[in-house]
């Protein structure tokens, strides 16, 4: 089989078989840990993951589209959303999103020619008291203002 | 009331591990007590007296909802804790996770005990990276302590905290779709009944509880369950001890903060965040969670009937009102997750009606026809009249489509969506027409205060 997770990862998956009753509740743990590895979710992972869990790859594939954050295509090295939600657009968000747009050269849903950043809108991401917000891969950066975001893009530009 | 407390709050500043919660807010004594001197039912019976009121949206007493847990002869039970947090416009339980992870441990022990459960499920939605961190760290540092595992405090009855995580749809946080998403299945809603006290997570009987409210458990034990209670003002309605409070949208300074039950809005805008920004008027505060109906700030409490538990409030301004469960309720709307959007004068309802519905529309599960078309239908009329193509009858199709979701759906996510758009289309009817007579248009609305 093509896709194997790294041993790393592959003793972390031991690990969380360990927390449940039955190997499917793993199945969103476990998705993770490939799209961590691989960037997204192809259908060679559908299998790898369908047959570690014993379960239908169909049921695999109908996780993967419920849930926004596993991506089903390739996608930029690095994620940026911006939260779009009422609280945030209370506080600039618009405003925002369009300085993104404009200084990435790209619309909300793409990615960058260089491959470097994909550009999303975010639904509340219970940060609406730093309003406005966006995450980076795995972090957060609150209380944006235009000035931080180009800081923020410039260095996403360079990684 | 205005009255600021710490009990969870105080460690926020002084660091997030074991030793400090130790040291500086009488941390797992709670626990060690309840484990090694009660039972279980004086477990339940005692978190009655907390009038601890559900703090994930829906305001049911945490108590009673332990007291549904019945031990079965050959099933497991399971606590789960629901930190999905994706209401817009909340935002505390973050702050417990990243800044006070042992007050969750604590009190997860606590409840499986209380419950007959030996396995908590903290389940955290994907995002919030630095929180799953926390909580990772601080379930390895009780453990290590002895805290957790096979013989808590030494009494013999294991108790173990996993943290679970989603992978981004609002949707989960309601509690059936976040026990399917907890099996692995896609989060769709469950039909109820059963409930999740006789079938819940892997077909066993589960109890689950938001995150704020698992974690207030430990204070209100320490103190005494009554006594905790009383802290509030609105003891009296069975809405005891204190909360978190969030505030947020256009106010001087937005935040999280512990209070005791009972603050009004007007002191909550005023007092705590600092007054609404640019020193502008208010336009409108949603109060809790962007499911509850919109208040108005010239709205005024009509409740005439002596028996009501507003009449004290009757004729008066509805900021005026204590935050509470059954107080919210009587002025038409919902306490929900406590965290209260405030809007300015000058804000364009309409664009903040068409932003939620957006959002509606987005996290729709799509298993029930009113909400799935409902939903989208909302936002593409909305649409259609904030571009300035709309027509008196599309404002009346939207208080359709809105009545045809109630109670049509098979989880409250119908309900959610429902009730903030008759709120908006009730409050707001004027400044809606104003824009099908092309008297207020898309090029000057604005959400933002300058
Ligand atoms: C659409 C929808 C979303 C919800 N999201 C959350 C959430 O993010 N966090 C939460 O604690 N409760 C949420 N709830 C409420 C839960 O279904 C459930 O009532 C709550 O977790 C119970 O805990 P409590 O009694 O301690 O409040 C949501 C409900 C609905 C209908
Ligand atoms: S009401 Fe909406 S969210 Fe809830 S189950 Fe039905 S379609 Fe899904
Ligand atoms: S609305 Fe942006 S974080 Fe809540």
């Amino acid at each position: 089989m093509a896709f194997a997770l790294t041993p790393e990862r592959e003793r972390e998956l031991q690990d969380i078989l360990t927390r449940y009753p039955n190997k499917m509740a793993a199945t969103i743990p476990v998705l993770h840990l490939c799209q961590d590895q691989h960037g997204w979710i192809s259908d060679e992972i559908v299998h790898y993951v369908s047959q570690k869990l014993d379960v239908p790859p169909a049921h695999v594939k109908g996780v993967v589209t419920f849930y926004t954050l596993f991506n089903q295509h390739p996608v930029g090295k690095n994620q940026v959303w911006v939260c779009r939600t009422l609280p945030c657009a209370l506080r600039g968000a618009y405003d925002i999103i369009e300085h993104c747009e404009k200084r990435l050269g790209v619309k909300c849903g793409e990615t960058t020619k260089n491959g470097k950043v994909t550009l999303r809108t975010a639904e509340c991401l219970a940060s609406c008291g730093t309003a406005p917000m966006m995450q980076v891969n795995q972090q957060y950066y609150e209380d944006l203002t235009s000035e931080k975001v180009d800081e923020i893009l410039r260095k996403l530009q360079e990684s | 009331m205005l009255r600021r407390t710490d009990y969870l709050t105080k460690v926020y500043s002084l660091g997030h591990t074991l030793d400090v919660y130790e040291k500086h807010a009488q941390g797992y004594q709670a626990a060690r007590k309840v484990l090694l001197s009660m039972t279980r039912e004086q477990v339940i019976e005692e978190a009655k007296k907390a009038n601890i009121r559900g703090r994930g949206g829906a305001g049911f007493p945490m108590g009673v909802k332990w007291s549904f847990m019945r031990p079965h002869p050959t099933k497991l039970a399971y606590l789960v804790i629901n930190a999905d947090e994706g209401e817009p416009g909340t935002h505390k339980d973050r702050t417990l996770m990243e800044w006070n992870p042992h007050s969750i441990v604590e009190g997860c022990i606590i409840g499986c005990y209380g419950i007959g459960a030996n396995t908590a499920y903290i389940y955290i939605r994907d995002e919030l990276h630095l929180s799953k961190e926390r909580m990772w760290g601080a379930i390895k540092e009780a453990r290590a302590k002895g805290y957790l595992g096979k013989t808590p405090f030494g009494k013999n009855y294991p108790v173990e905290v996993y943290v679970h995580t989603g992978a981004g749809a609002y949707i989960c946080g309601e509690e059936t779709s976040l026990l399917n998403s907890l099996e692995g299945r896609r989060g769709e809603p469950r039909l109820k009944p059963p409930f999740p006290a006789q079938a819940g997570a892997f077909g066993c009987p589960t109890t689950v509880n938001n995150l704020e409210t698992i974690a207030i458990v430990p204070a209100a034990f320490l103190m005494g369950c009554e006594a905790f209670s009383k802290l509030s003002s609105l003891h009296h309605l069975n809405d005891g001890g204190t909360r978190l409070y969030g505030i947020n949208g256009h106010v001087k300074k937005p935040g999280v903060h512990e209070l005791a039950v009972g603050v009004t809005l007007r002191e909550l805008i005023y007092d705590v965040a600092g007054g609404v920004l640019g020193d502008k008027p208010l336009m409108g505060v949603i109060p809790g969670g962007s499911s509850t109906p919109v208040l108005r700030a010239d709205e005024v409490v009509h409740a005439p009937d002596e028996k009501s538990p507003l009449n004290p409030w009757h004729g008066k301004s509805v900021l005026d009102v204590p935050l509470g469960v059954e107080t919210m309720r009587g002025v038409g709307t919902m306490l929900g997750t406590c965290c209260a959007t405030v809007m300015a004068e000058g804000t364009d309802p309409l664009l903040a009606f068409l932003n939620l519905m957006q959002f509606y529309h987005h996290e729709s599960c799509g298993q029930c026809t009113p909400c799935r078309e409902g939903s989208a239908w909302l936002d593409r009329t909305i649409q259609k009249i904030f571009d300035g193509e709309g027509t008196m009858e599309d404002l009346n199709l939207l208080s359709d489509i809105a009545n045809n979701i109630m109670g049509n759906t098979i989880c409250a996510f119908g309900e959610g969506t429902a009730m903030p758009a008759l709120g908006f289309l009730k409050k707001f009817r004027k400044e809606f027409e104003a824009y099908v007579r092309g008297e207020r248009r898309k090029g000057q609305a604005r959400l933002t205060v300058n």
